[in-house]
């Protein structure tokens, strides 16, 4: 039966995924800086306590990298004093919570639409389609203006806002993978066995398109950090004494001119983080394509 | 003029010796080719025949510099063609050759030809590439379409790969190859994805332009008939190693290594497939299935004017299937014969007529009765692997059925049962927790006939249930269904365009023809007397090995 | 094809209706314009003549049938701050935006092309993880900080630049720069990928077979085929640059369609909201019929 075997690249048997990680450098600093970033959401408002809100009047508009105020002030101090890099660390929790809710709701709702509105072709398939079309046909930031202002910028709204935006690439990437994957062989062998619609796009289809969705969703968080940034930017995100790095951003922007490090800490903040995203997600699209994988491998060749 | 005489023949026109390429990937380098060596000379057609997974692709593939390397390490070996080495040719040095004295063909033409552009252009770009841009380029384009057998050229030059059909496809593929009179021709499968009664209109055409311009042809095949009827020689490969070479009828009617033996006595070859066959050992005359003017129609609506047309994919198809009886229904892509099966499972809607199962028109079914027929009629489909949810578990694949129709098996006895019946079909109980893509091909189609019978089922209807496997593995799958009809009282409908698998297996024959069927006969009678021009054509389609018909034309 | 431009077009009719009814009935939710538009301690009578005027005393139902009415005689309305047809306003402002977003579409789609199909040419050679990175990051950077980063470096720091305004070809430079740099960073990734899986297309082996010229495989036969997806990819982008058009221009000052509509939306402008998002909507009609059109010719087997 060897010789039926399809010659598949051996995969060592030992965490294949660690090592294709550690093989590309710059994926693998990403993935430690995302790690980092998650210990300092969960664990770094208890460590530096009610500092970012703690007002000091020698410490106005602190240059960086000046150690004699401590090790919170090594960022520097915005105008009312307050040490930037614990600002930071308070604004990474209401960002990556705020982005973290949008995505993980737009991923449930968009995916659980893009099922039926795959698997079924009845009249509220077509509904969900145009709905889709409605939200992509327009620019979401103005879309997101118009809504945010009228409805008042709150946590929720924003994530809503923030959620209903990009729930068109969710529906449409599992509509489109349901589409493919209900003429597979396999659809057909359940229904000639009797099997419901329910089971046939639960237990079936649904676990199939579940990765493709979970891929997508990190690029997206990408995106939605940025979107987020840009409507607390506009003033329009969680309003004070709440702050994102976008709105931090906006603080900083009439000191240009005075005290740039206002501005540029939490806007690096976000790049830093987006791109990580980014150039991890680059990262698994590699691995998981069979025809690039040998990329990250370790290609050992017979001694001769 | 004599090939066995080798004092005659001329000096190969390329010498593999020794090639060895390996994968390279985490872990060992996994050996595609290992220590390969052949010939070929003008004029000659040699055949490498192997199944999936041989090696017989990238050794060819090697020598036209197509292999990316890396992932692909040339490990060692020479590869001499007209004295020169083409295992190490630089870039330019290989453009010269490639498309003009060495040519290549593939399996999949529709996915080898470039969707954007006109197939004339596509043509063109071989005779630019090599600098003959210059002159009458289009009327050579012409003569050479209309040589290799593609009607009305002056139009057809203008158009696209997709509005061809797949055997024109291959000839533009050939036209492609041959533009610059190449001294060798490779050929991977070049078939395998056509008709039998299109493969055997290319291998003829193949055959043609290698006697007009004394090329040498390296034809790459699984498939021993066309190796046959197409090789002087033959070198076998398996797991990347040549295992057997020489003039092709010795190694046929004499093979050596036990790997060929095994091919060789796999395939059903003609009155051998009467002789040992596994049709019912006994018919009951109790009709379990009758099938009255069975219609499917497609409306297809063609551009905003023209309307709509009505495409009749099947037409009036009538046929009784008898309790313990083999039905073979034998057709090429488009008969309808597919179309058949899926409305019988109730997969799609017929347009017209009623099928009697059990007394009870399967088309008028709703609700329970609908439940009770699924238990009682499984259906075993082509591939094997997607016909299986590959995040599934044997052991949840197998009990699927139960889950779904409550009432068959208590849940305690779930476990004990998928043992009984992976035993059933051959494999072994600590194969119920594995998935899908750890098996064989032929394992796979194991594990959907133990899903079948797991509702107890009177009726499975296999749609080519075996033509995806490996031929040795074909004729293992086929002695499983013979054994288990006959132990389980179980009756086919054996759906395929196979007509030595069906004659082997199946104990009545209906032949399909575009949606309708063209005879119906008793499986000796149908291959001793074909009544109707269109079986003729298909039984005389089987190629006949190359020494045979050299000895009728003498 | 005239049946699918018709179906089309229904399509996106319910789309802008769709997004108008909407938008309608949300700037209804912000509040009393009156508030803004008279004076304080304007009596109750100048209040509601002035809400009659501009028919804000009917019930909102009333008012959108009104506004529905006028719409279907082209009458958008009158803008409440400058005292002239909404539309007019609109329309004014509109070409700027559409000045900047097709220079910056254009300049990001020609330079993807082009740092794309090269570094796919050569995978994991250093200029491929060099055009990786440049762009990874440009896809990854907030082009609100972008922006104030380029305006501290180059207007402030150095004086090359002027930080906001319009007139001179200098003014033109950091607004495209910050437009350009999001959508080229995705392109790039686009093109890079899609060229990847032409190339290993069987076509492509062919190719080879034929003995063509290795750069007349890439542009030729690969890029060729690559351009459908890089098509889809840039006709959303170029969507999604009115939401970079939102922030950029409010940023440096420019007077197009999305400061405006920011302007506009504040003020309570309602009238001029509406025509801002009926243009947009329009023009995004008009530039996906062209993609389609595209699809078409680029595609022999694609026929409506």
């Amino acid at each position: 039966m060897t010789l039926l075997s399809a010659p598949v690249a051996a995969i060592s048997p030992r965490m294949p995924l660690l090592s294709y990680l550690w093989r590309d450098k710059m994926a693998f600093a990403s993935a430690l800086f995302l790690v980092l970033l998650l210990l300092l959401v969960l664990f770094g408002p208890l460590l530096v306590g009610d500092a970012a809100a703690r007002l000091g009047l020698r410490q106005r508009n602190l240059a960086p990298f000046t150690f004699n105020g401590g090790f919170l002030y090594v960022l520097g101090a915005d105008t009312l004093g307050r040490p930037i890099l614990a600002r930071l660390i308070v604004g990474a929790q209401n960002t990556i919570l705020i982005a973290a809710a949008a995505v993980f709701s737009s991923m449930l709702v968009g995916g659980a639409l893009g099922l039926i509105a795959g698997y079924s072709e009845r009249w509220y398939s077509h509904v969900i389609q145009r709905f889709a079309d409605v939200i992509m046909s327009f620019p979401s930031l103005l879309l997101a203006l118009i809504v945010l202002y009228t409805l008042g910028p709150s946590m929720t709204n924003l994530v809503i806002v923030l959620a209903i935006t990009r729930l068109p690439i969710y529906l449409r990437t599992a509509r489109a993978e349901v589409l493919e994957l209900r003429e597979r062989m396999f659809v057909s062998a359940a229904r000639s066995m009797g099997a419901s619609p329910v089971r046939i796009v639960f237990h079936h289809i649904a676990p199939l398109v579940l990765p493709t969705l979970v891929t997508i969703s990190a690029i997206d968080f990408a995106t939605v950090i940025l979107a987020e940034s840009a409507l607390s930017f506009l003033g329009l995100g969680i309003q004070p004494p709440d702050f994102t790095w976008g709105a931090m951003v906006a603080n900083g922007r009439g000191y240009l001119q005075t005290a740039w490090w206002i501005a540029f800490w939490p806007g690096l903040a976000i790049m830093m983080t987006t791109l990580s995203l980014n150039i991890l997600s680059n990262w698994a699209r590699t691995v998981a394509d069979p025809q690039q994988r040998w990329r990250l491998q370790a290609l050992r060749k017979t001694a001769r | 003029m004599s090939k066995i005489d080798d004092a005659r023949m001329p000096a190969p026109i390329l010498q593999v010796e020794g090639l060895t390429v390996d994968f390279l990937s985490d872990g060992d380098p996994v050996r595609a080719v290992d220590d390969v060596s052949f010939h070929v000379a003008r004029g000659e057609t040699l055949v490498i025949l192997g199944e999936s997974g041989s090696g017989k692709s990238v050794s060819t593939s090697t020598l036209m510099g197509l292999v990316d390397c890396p992932p692909g390490h040339i490990v060692s070996g020479r590869c001499l063609f007209d004295g020169q080495e083409l295992a190490r040719l630089d870039e330019d040095k290989r453009r010269a050759l490639n498309g003009r004295r060495i040519a290549m063909i593939f399996q999949d033409p529709l996915a080898s030809l470039n969707p954007v552009y006109t197939v004339g252009r596509q043509i063109e770009e071989v005779y630019r590439s090599h600098g003959e841009g210059r002159g009458d380029l289009r009327s050579r384009i012409l003569d050479l379409m209309r040589r290799v057998g593609i009607p009305e050229p002056e139009q057809r030059v203008d158009h696209y790969p997709h509005q061809f059909s797949g055997g024109q496809r291959q000839r533009i593929m050939i036209a492609i190859a041959i533009a610059l009179k190449p001294d060798i021709l490779i050929a991977d499968e070049p078939t395998t994805a056509l008709d039998v009664s299109v493969q055997a209109q290319i291998l003829d055409l193949l055959r043609d332009l290698q006697r007009e311009t004394g090329m040498a042809l390296i034809m790459i095949t699984h498939d021993l008939e066309v190796a046959a009827s197409m090789a002087d020689r033959i070198i076998v490969m398996n797991s990347g190693k040549v295992v057997e070479a020489g003039p092709a009828r010795d190694v046929f009617e004499t093979p050596q290594h036990a790997y060929t033996r095994k091919l060789i006595a796999a395939l059903p070859h003609g009155e051998a497939a009467d002789a040992g066959h596994k049709r019912s050992r006994e018919r009951a005359e109790e009709v379990l299935l009758k099938v009255e003017g069975l219609g499917k129609d497609y409306v297809l609506s063609s551009g905003a004017f023209a309307g709509k047309s009505v495409f009749k994919a099947v037409e009036d198809v009538g046929f009784h299937l008898c309790k313990g009886e083999t039905l073979g229904i034998v057709g090429e892509s488009g008969s309808g014969k597919s179309s058949v099966a899926r409305m019988l499972m109730r997969l799609n809607e017929p347009t017209s007529g009623k099928a009697i199962f059990a007394g009870q028109n399967i088309f008028d079914l709703t609700g329970k009765d609908l439940m009770a027929f699924r238990r009682r009629v499984q259906m075993v489909f082509q591939d094997p692997y997607g016909s299986m949810n590959p995040r599934m578990s044997v052991r949840s694949i197998i009990s699927e059925p139960w889950q779904i129709h409550g009432d068959i098996l208590p849940r305690a006895r779930w476990r004990d049962r998928v043992v009984e019946l992976l035993e059933l079909v051959g494999l072994k109980a600590e194969h119920e927790g594995r998935y899908i893509h750890q098996f064989s091909g032929g394992q796979r189609q194991r594990i959907a006939i133990a899903r079948a019978l797991a509702s107890e089922p009177e009726l499975i209807i296999c749609d080519e249930a075996v033509s995806a496997l490996d031929v040795s593995i074909q004729a293992q799958v086929i002695d499983l269904l013979a054994d288990l009809r006959n132990r389980l009282g179980l009756s086919y409908i054996f759906i395929t365009h196979d007509l030595p698998i069906v004659r082997h297996f199946a104990d009545r024959i209906l032949v399909m023809k575009q949606g309708r069927i063209v005879e119906e006969n008793e499986t000796t009678a149908l291959f001793a007397t074909p009544l109707h021009d269109y079986t003729r054509t298909l039984l005389n389609a089987v190629p006949l090995p190359k020494w045979q018909t050299r000895r009728e034309t003498a | 094809m005239l049946r699918y431009l018709g179906r089309r077009a229904s399509y996106s009719l319910i789309s802008i209706i769709g997004l108008v009814t909407l938008v309608f009935f949300l700037t209804r939710l912000t509040g009393d314009p009156s508030a803004l538009y008279l004076p304080l301690d304007a009596s109750a009578d100048a209040r509601a003549q002035f809400a009659r005027l501009n028919g804000l005393d009917q019930p909102a139902i009333v008012q959108f049938f009104t506004y529905l009415g006028n719409l279907a005689q082209l009458d958008f309305g009158q803008s409440l701050r400058q005292n002239r047809s909404a539309m007019e306003v609109a329309l004014e402002a509109f070409p700027e935006t559409l000045k900047l977003a097709f220079l910056a579409i254009a300049l990001a789609t020609s330079l993807a092309i082009v740092v794309g199909s090269l570094a796919a040419a050569r995978p994991g050679s250093l200029f491929d993880r060099i055009a990786s990175l440049v762009s990874l990051a440009g896809a990854s950077a907030p082009d609100f900080w972008i922006a104030i980063v380029g305006i501290l470096l180059f207007a402030v720091g150095f004086g090359l630049l002027p930080t906001s305004g319009t007139g001179s070809a200098a003014h033109w430079v950091l607004p495209i720069f910050v437009l350009t740099l999001r959508p080229f960073g995705l392109l790039v990734q686009v093109v890079r990928g899609t060229m990847l899986s032409a190339l290993s297309a069987a076509y492509i082996k062919t190719a080879r077979a034929k003995g063509m010229p290795r750069r007349e495989i890439i542009f030729g036969h690969a890029l060729r085929n690559s351009l459908l997806p890089i098509v889809t990819v840039a006709g959303d982008l170029a969507t999604g640059l009115v939401n970079g058009a939102v922030v950029v221009e409010s940023i440096f000052g420019w007077p197009g369609i999305g400061k405006l509509m920011i302007d506009s939306i504040i003020q309570r402008d309602f009238a001029v909201v509406q025509s801002t998002i009926l243009v947009t909507a329009v023009a995004i009609f008009l530039l996906n019929i062209a993609i389609d059109l595209l699809y078409a010719f680029l595609d022999p087997r694609i026929r409506y």
